[in-house]
């Protein structure tokens, strides 16, 4: 399973869609229930993200695969004017459009790994989940 | 997709579907918002069984409605939020820690009329 989905990120629809496409990804690399909704959850998040700062972006789902495990990859990529202090951004409760704050950090918690790049030309978020053994 | 809500006595019972998106759930605050007025509800519940995601935007929003809704005199409940959803709040940091919440609609329905479940005497009202 290599195959990328690229999910364009526009409107508030474009989110449930983007959710529901990695709680169909996930699903089929047998993450448990509670996997798949921590997945869905932060890829919700991340989603928000670009149409609330950026207008728009991409969201690509993969599977990736390391040490012979699966590993889902969760990309959002945008070229929005970028996140001026990142570490702040990482905070529980500190958000610039009137949120809660927990979008990026809340994220950062539902997931196993998580990067994050930015700069005047935009963002990209990079988010790992490790598949269970023997998938 | 808009959210069907009910009118039993003088509660309204909005039942949320699975994908729900800001833009319902931002129709939902306002819809509730106006009946609570209409109809002259005293209680509220919001049944999110069928939600399989909640996240920072939804549980603001139903936090919103909660608050609004108790400011215009009526008590909301959350009822249904799934394990598995609980556990994505948690991890999320979306505790509802000032709005109340109950198992089901039927625990919800006890919540708002005061009454025990099942069992025990309901001579309270």
């Amino acid at each position: 399973m290599t195959t990328e989905q690229v999910v364009p990120i526009g409107c508030a629809d474009d989110i449930v869609i983007a959710r529901e496409a990695g709680r169909d990804l996930a699903g089929r690399l047998g993450f448990s229930l509670t996997d798949v909704t921590m997945i869905a959850t932060a890829i919700s998040e991340v989603a928000r993200n670009m149409t609330s700062y950026a207008g728009k972006g991409e969201l690509r789902l993969y599977v990736d695969s390391r040490n012979r495990r699966s590993v889902l990859v969760v990309e959002a990529v945008d070229q929005g004017p970028g996140i001026e202090q990142i570490e702040r951004a990482l905070e529980d409760g500190y958000s610039t459009s009137g949120g809660l704050g927990l979008g990026l950090p809340g994220a950062r918690r539902l997931m196993d790994e998580f990067e994050i790049r930015s700069n005047g030309h935009g963002t990209t978020v990079v988010m790992r989940k490790w598949a269970p053994r023997g998938v | 997709m808009p959210i069907p809500i009910l009118k039993q006595g003088s509660f309204l019972i909005a039942t949320i579907q699975s994908a729900m998106s800001d833009n319902d759930a931002q129709r939902l605050q306002d819809e509730l918002m106006q009946q609570v007025g209409r109809v002259r509800a005293t209680g509220i519940i919001v049944d999110v069984t069928a939600l399989n995601v909640m996240d920072s935007f939804a549980g603001r929003t139903l936090r919103t409605i909660a608050h609004m809704t108790r400011l215009r005199g009526a008590d909301t409940v959350i009822v249904g939020i799934q394990p598995e959803v609980a556990f994505a709040m948690v991890q999320l940091g979306l505790t509802f820690e000032d709005i109340h919440t109950a198992l089901d609609l039927e625990e919800g329905l006890a919540h708002l009329t005061g009454r025990p479940v099942s069992g025990g005497s309901a001579d309270d009202h």
